[in-house]
C-alpha cells in the first residue's frame, strides 16, 4: 500500500496547479474545467454506489437531471439564491435516492442495472410531462451569477472556484466516509453480504443510505451543471448521461476516489479529441479508446497507477536476489 | 368493441417486434451471462449489410440467408478478438468495451451509408388482411411468425443437439465444462454468434416499419430490456411472449387511461419493468436463481 | 513543499497580470478568411440532420472556388453537439472564445439554439439563420444578435388552420403530433389559428416519442375518434407510417401535412403514391424530388453542385437543399458586407435583405429582413398530392404577424 503521505503530496500538488490555472487559462478552457469538476463529483457519487458497494446503476443521469431541475425550478420560479439551492438539490437527491433505494435492495447485477437504466429513460420524458414547473421540452433558461462579495473575478472564473471548492470537499467528505467503519461496511456489503450480515452490519440500511449518499453527490453536481451552463432541458440527460458516468468510473478505477478525476478528464477531453482525429466518425475513435483503455488498464486509471505503485514498492522493498515476498 | 381489438392487434403486432429483440439479448446473456449493450447495434449493421446485398440485385431470401451467415461468423469473431482478451476481467470493463463496441458500430454505420432513413423491403405483401372491421398487417404477422420459427430453432438446438448442450453448460459452470472437454471459450463465441444471427433476423423484420437507419433499434431497445425482463431473461419463450404482453398494454394503457395517454407510453414500459423487477425477478417465466452460500 | 507552492503561486499571478488575451477588432476576418462557425448534431438522435452542417460546408468550397467574397476564403468551422444543450454551449463557446468567429450560422435545434442564445447576443455575436422552425427566433427586441431563417411551425399551423375554416367549417380534427417543441409548436399554430372554434372542432389529439417504433395505434385511436380532418405532425419516419396506416384500415380524412415530411422520395413513395393522394402541405422551397421541377434551372444547378462538391449527399434528401439555399443567403450577407466584416455590420446587413430571391425557393418567395424584422421567409404556398407531384394552389401565402 503507497503510503498515505504521498497521497496527500500528489493530492497537494494537484490542488495548487488547480488553484494556479484560472490565471493561465482562457475563459472557455475555465468552463471546460469546470465541467470536469462537476462530472468529478458525480463521478464521485457513482463509484461509491457501484465501485464500493457493488450496486450498479446505469441510472445516475436520473439524479443528476433531478439536482439540476431542483435548482433550475427554484431559481426560476421562486427566484431563490443559487447559492441555497445546492444544497437543497443534495437533500432532495439523497431522499430520492433513499426511496430508490429501498426497493432496489431486492435487485442485483444485471436486474439492478435494468432498473436504473429504466429509470434513467423515464426522466426525460416525466420531465416533460410536468411542464408547468420544468418548461417541458423547452427547458429553463437561467442567468450566470456574478462573483460574490466584490471578488474581482469573471463568471467563469467564480464558478471554477466554486465547483473546485465543492469538489475539494466531497473529496474529503467521501474519503473519510470510506475509511472509516461505514466504508468497511459498505465495502463488506459488496464483497460478501452474507458474512457481512452475518457479522452485524444491517446491509438494508446501508444499502439504502449509500444509494441515498451516491445520489445526493451527484445531485449537487446536477444542481452546479445547471448554474454553469445556464440552461436545462430534458434533452440534457438522455440516458447516453447515464451511460457516460458508468464509462467514466470503470475508466477512472471503481473503488477509488481519485479515479473519479481521471474519469471526469476522459468523458470531458477525450470526444473532443476523438472529433479532431476524425470529422468523419468520431465517435468510432471514442470507442476505439474506450476499448483500448480498457485493454490496457482493466482496473481504470486509478487502478493502473496504484497497481504499478505497489509493484514498484515491492520491488524496492524487496532484499537483492531473493525471488519470493515475504509472507504477509 | 372494435377498438379494443385493433388496439391488441396492432399491440400485439409491435409486440412481436420487442419480443423477436427480447429474443436476441435474451439468448446472448443465456450463452455468455453478459448482457450485451452492442446487441442492438449488432441487428442495425447485419440489416445494414443485408440492404447493401438487396441494393446490389440480390434477391430477398438469398440475403436474408447471406446476411445470417455474414453476422454469425461476425458475432463469433467479435468474441474472440474483442471479448476475449477482457474475458477474465471485472464485468463492468466487458460492459464497456460492450459499449465501445456500440458506439463504434453505430458511428461506422452512420458514416458508411449516411444518417438518412432508407426503407428496407419486406417477403411479405403489403395490403392488410381485413377480417370484419378489423385489419392485420401481412408483414406483422409474418414477422411474428418468422420470430416463432427462430424461437423453435433455438429450442431444438439447445435441447437435443450436443453443441447446445454443451454451450449450455459452458454458460453454467465453465470449470467443471473444462473438466469435462468443453472447449468454453469457443463455446462463448458461438453463443455471441449465435446471438448475433438472431438479432440480424430481428433487425430485418422491424426495418421494414421503422425504416433503417442507424439508431433504428435505439427506441426498441427499451423495450426489448421490458420484455425480457417481464419475461424472464432465462427464458427465451418467455421473451417473446413478454413482448406480446408489453405491445398489448402500452395500447391498451395508452388508449384507455387519460392521464397517461401517450404522453407516458415510455414511462409505463419503464414502470413494468420497475415492478416486474420489485416483485418477481426471475420474470414470469424465467428460473429463479438459487446461489449456494 | 509549501514554499515551493508560494512560488509557484506568485509566478502564475505575475504571469496573469503581464499576459491576457487581446481580441481582434474585427474578430474571426484576415485580410484573405472570413471565419464562419457552426454547431449540429453529427451523432445522436437528431444525427439525420447532421447532413445540413456537411451541406453548407460543401457550399462554401464552392463559393471559395470561384474566388470567395470579396477576395476573401470562407473558413467554416463545424463542431458536433450531439444536439445536447451543454455540448452545445461548449462548443459555441469555443467557437466564439477560442476559434474567435465572425458570425454564428445555422445552428441547429432549439433546445440547443436555446442554451446558447442568451451567451450569444451577451457576446455581441452574429446568431443568423438559426436551423429550427420555432417561432421564438424573430425577436429582435429581446435577442437582437438573432435571427431564424425558415417560416416557423406556427404560421405553418396557423395556414392549414385558415385553410380549415374556410373549406370544412364543419370538420372533426384529429391531431397527431411528436411530443416535443417541434410538435407542440406546430399544435399550437393550429390552435391559434381556429381561435375560439379549437375547442369545438378538435376531437381527439394523440402524441408520440422518437423512441416509438410505431405510432399505428395512435391512428388507430383517431380514426375511432369520428375524425374528418387528420393534422399530420409527424418527422419523415412516422409520417410514412401514419399515411400507410391510415389508408391501411381505411380512414379517409382530409389530410394536413407538415412541411417537415413532404418529400416524395422519404416519405411519400414509402408510403404508397396512390395512398398519399390528396394529402396538402404548405411549402416554401422546391421539394426536389417532384418530377415538375425535373427541368428547372434551379434544380439543375442544385444537383450539379451536388454531384461535384457533396457526392456522398443524398439527391433525395431535401436537407441537402435546406443547407444549400441558407448558404446562399449567408453567402449574400457576406457580400453586401463589403470590406466591413465586422459583427456589428455583419448584423447589420443580415437584418437589411431586400426581395432576395434563391432559386431552390419557390418561385415569387422573396427574403425580407429588417431592424424589426428577424423572419428571412416568410411566405408558403399550400400544395396537394396528386399521385405524381405537389401541385401548388393558390397564392403565396404571407405569415400572420402576431
Amino acid at each position: 500500500m503507497p503510503p498515505r503521505s504521498w497521497t496527500f503530496t500528489v493530492a497537494g500538488i494537484g490542488l495548487a496547479v488547480a488553484l494556479a490555472l484560472p490565471f493561465f487559462l482562457s475563459n472557455f478552457r475555465l468552463f471546460q474545467f469546470s465541467q470536469v469538476y462537476i462530472y468529478a463529483m458525480a463521478l464521485l457519487g457513482l463509484n461509491i454506489l457501484t465501485g464500493y458497494n457493488g450496486q450498479i446503476s446505469l441510472g445516475h443521469g436520473a439524479f443528476y437531471a433531478v439536482g439540476a431541475y431542483t435548482t433550475a425550478i427554484m431559481i426560476d420560479q421562486w427566484n431563490v439564491p443559487y447559492g441555497w439551492t445546492i444544497p437543497v438539490a443534495g437533500l432532495v437527491c439523497l431522499v430520492v435516492g433513499f426511496l430508490f433505494g429501498i426497493p432496489a435492495l431486492r435487485l442485483e447485477g444485471l436486474y439492478l442495472a435494468l432498473a436504473t437504466f429504466a429509470l434513467a429513460l423515464a426522466v426525460p420524458q416525466i420531465l416533460k410531462y410536468f411542464e408547468h414547473w420544468t418548461g417541458g421540452s423547452q427547458g429553463i433558461v437561467l442567468s450566470k451569477p456574478k462573483a460574490p462579495w466584490g471578488l474581482k473575478l469573471n463568471p467563469d472564473q467564480w464558478l471554477y472556484f466554486l465547483c473546485l471548492g465543492l469538489l475539494v470537499l466531497s473529496f474529503i467528505l467521501a474519503s473519510n466516509l470510506l475509511r472509516g467503519r461505514t466504508g468497511r461496511a459498505i465495502v463488506a456489503i459488496r464483497d460478501n453480504p452474507i458474512a457481512a450480515q452475518s457479522m452485524g452490519v444491517n446491509t438494508a440500511l446501508y444499502k439504502s443510505l449509500t444509494f441515498g449518499v451516491s445520489a445526493a453527490y451527484t445531485g449537487v453536481a446536477g444542481a452546479l451543471s445547471a448554474v454553469t451552463v445556464a440552461y436545462v432541458a430534458p434533452d440534457s440527460f438522455d440516458v447516453f448521461r447515464s451511460i457516460t458516468f458508468l464509462v467514466g468510473i470503470v475508466i477512472g478505477g471503481l473503488a477509488s476516489v481519485s479515479g473519479a478525476i481521471f474519469g471526469a478528464l476522459f468523458i470531458q477531453f477525450v470526444p473532443n479529441w476523438a472529433m479532431d482525429i476524425s470529422k468523419a466518425a468520431p465517435w468510432a475513435i471514442y470507442g476505439v479508446f474506450l476499448i483500448g483503455f480498457m485493454y490496457a488498464m482493466p482496473r481504470g486509471i486509478a487502478g493502473s497507477i496504484r497497481l504499478a505503485t505497489v509493484r514498484w514498492l515491492r520491488r524496492r522493498a524487496e532484499p537483492r536476489g531473493s525471488s519470493e515476498g515475504s509472507p504477509r | 368493441m372494435d377498438t379494443l381489438i385493433q388496439q391488441i392487434v396492432s399491440g400485439l403486432a409491435t409486440g412481436g417486434i420487442y419480443g423477436s429483440v427480447a429474443l436476441a439479448l435474451v439468448m446472448i446473456y443465456q450463452a455468455t451471462e453478459v448482457v450485451n449493450y452492442a446487441q442492438g447495434e449488432m441487428a442495425m449493421f447485419s440489416t445494414y449489410l443485408a440492404w447493401t446485398l438487396i441494393n446490389a440485385g440480390v434477391p430477398y431470401w438469398l440475403a436474408f440467408f447471406a446476411t445470417l451467415a455474414i453476422a454469425f461468423v461476425g458475432g463469433l469473431l467479435l468474441e474472440r478478438i474483442l471479448i476475449r482478451p477482457v474475458e477474465n476481467a471485472p464485468v463492468l470493463t466487458i460492459v464497456i468495451v460492450c459499449i465501445g463496441l456500440l458506439v463504434i458500430l453505430n458511428s461506422m454505420a452512420g458514416w458508411i451509408y449516411s444518417y438518412i432513413q432508407k426503407p428496407f423491403p419486406s417477403p411479405f405483401p403489403s395490403k392488410p388482411i381485413q377480417l370484419g372491421n378489423i385489419y392485420f398487417g401481412a408483414h406483422d404477422i409474418g414477422a411474428l411468425g418468422v420470430t416463432l420459427v427462430v424461437l423453435a430453432g433455438l429450442y431444438v438446438f439447445f435441447r437435443f443437439t450436443t453443441l447446445g448442450l454443451a454451450m449450455r453448460a459452458a454458460a453454467q459452470n465453465p470449470v467443471s465444462s473444462r473438466l469435462c472437454g468443453i472447449r468454453v471459450g469457443w463455446m462463448l463465441a458461438v453463443g455471441w454468434g449465435l446471438a448475433a444471427l438472431v438479432g440480424a433476423v430481428a433487425g430485418m423484420m422491424v426495418a421494414p416499419i421503422v425504416f433503417l437507419d442507424p439508431n433504428m433499434m435505439a427506441g426498441i431497445l427499451i423495450y426489448a430490456f421490458a420484455s425480457a425482463t417481464l419475461g424472464g431473461f432465462t427464458s427465451p419463450g418467455g421473451a417473446v411472449l413478454g413482448g406480446l404482453i408489453v405491445g398489448v398494454i402500452e395500447n391498451l394503457v395508452g388508449t384507455y387511461v387519460s392521464f397517461i395517454g401517450t404522453e407516458l407510453k415510455l414511462t409505463v414500459a419503464l414502470a413494468l419493468i420497475l415492478i416486474v423487477l420489485v416483485v418477481r425477478p426471475s420474470g414470469l417465466f424465467g428460473r429463479v436463481a438459487v446461489h449456494r452460500v | 513543499m509549501r514554499k515551493g507552492l508560494l512560488l509557484a503561486l506568485l509566478a502564475a499571478f505575475g504571469l496573469a497580470v503581464t499576459s491576457g488575451p487581446t481580441v481582434a477588432q474585427t474578430p474571426g476576418v484576415t485580410a484573405t478568411e472570413i471565419k464562419i462557425g457552426n454547431t449540429n448534431p453529427y451523432s445522436g438522435p437528431a444525427s439525420a440532420y447532421g447532413t445540413i452542417g456537411k451541406s453548407l460546408g460543401a457550399y462554401f468550397k464552392k463559393v471559395n472556388d470561384e474566388g470567395g467574397v470579396n477576395g476573401r476564403k470562407i473558413n467554416y468551422i463545424s463542431y458536433d453537439d450531439s444536439y445536447s444543450p451543454p455540448k452545445a454551449v461548449e462548443m459555441v463557446r469555443k467557437l466564439v472564445e477560442q476559434d474567435e468567429v465572425a458570425a454564428l450560422f445555422q445552428t441547429l435545434g432549439t433546445p440547443t439554439n436555446t442554451a446558447i442564445q442568451k451567451y450569444v447576443n451577451q457576446q455581441k455575436v452574429p446568431h443568423l439563420f438559426v436551423a429550427t422552425g420555432a417561432t421564438k427566433w424573430n425577436d429582435p427586441k429581446n435577442f437582437p444578435w438573432t435571427m431564424g431563417w425558415q417560416p416557423n411551425y406556427q404560421t405553418e399551423g396557423r395556414v392549414y388552420a385558415a385553410y380549415i375554416m374556410k373549406n370544412f367549417p364543419d370538420a372533426k380534427i384529429g391531431i397527431l403530433y411528436q411530443n416535443d417543441d417541434y410538435g407542440k409548436d406546430y399544435r399550437k399554430g393550429m390552435h391559434d389559428g381556429l381561435g375560439e372554434a379549437a375547442k369545438k372542432m378538435i376531437v381527439m389529439e394523440q402524441t408520440y416519442e422518437v423512441t416509438d417504433p410505431t405510432i399505428d395505434s395512435q391512428i388507430v385511436n383517431l380514426k375511432n375518434s369520428g375524425a374528418t380532418v387528420f393534422f399530420n405532425v409527424t418527422i419523415p419516419k412516422f409520417a410514412v407510417q401514419a399515411i400507410k396506416k391510415a389508408h391501411d384500415i381505411g380512414w379517409k380524412p382530409a389530410h394536413f401535412l407538415n412541411n417537415v415530411s413532404s418529400s416524395l422520395a422519404t416519405v411519400l413513395k414509402p408510403a404508397g403514391l396512390e395512398a398519399s393522394k390528396g394529402l396538402i402541405t404548405a411549402l416554401y422551397m422546391k421539394e426536389i424530388t417532384d418530377p415538375q421541377w425535373k427541368n428547372d434551372k434551379g434544380f439543375q444547378d442544385w444537383v450539379a453542385w451536388m454531384k461535384k462538391y457533396y457526392p456522398e449527399g443524398a439527391l433525395d434528401d431535401q436537407s441537402n437543399a435546406f443547407g444549400y439555399t441558407a448558404a446562399q443567403a449567408m453567402t449574400q450577407v457576406l457580400k453586401q458586407c463589403g470590406n466591413d466584416l465586422s459583427r456589428e455590420n455583419i448584423m447589420k446587413q443580415a437584418a437589411n435583405l431586400k426581395n432576395v430571391e434563391f432559386p431552390l425557393l419557390l418561385p415569387g418567395i422573396k427574403v425580407n429582413t429588417s431592424p424589426t424584422d428577424h423572419a428571412p421567409i416568410e411566405q408558403e404556398q399550400l400544395a396537394k398530392f396528386d399521385g405524381e407531384r405537389w401541385v401548388l394552389f393558390g397564392e403565396l401565402l404571407e405569415a400572420v404577424k402576431k
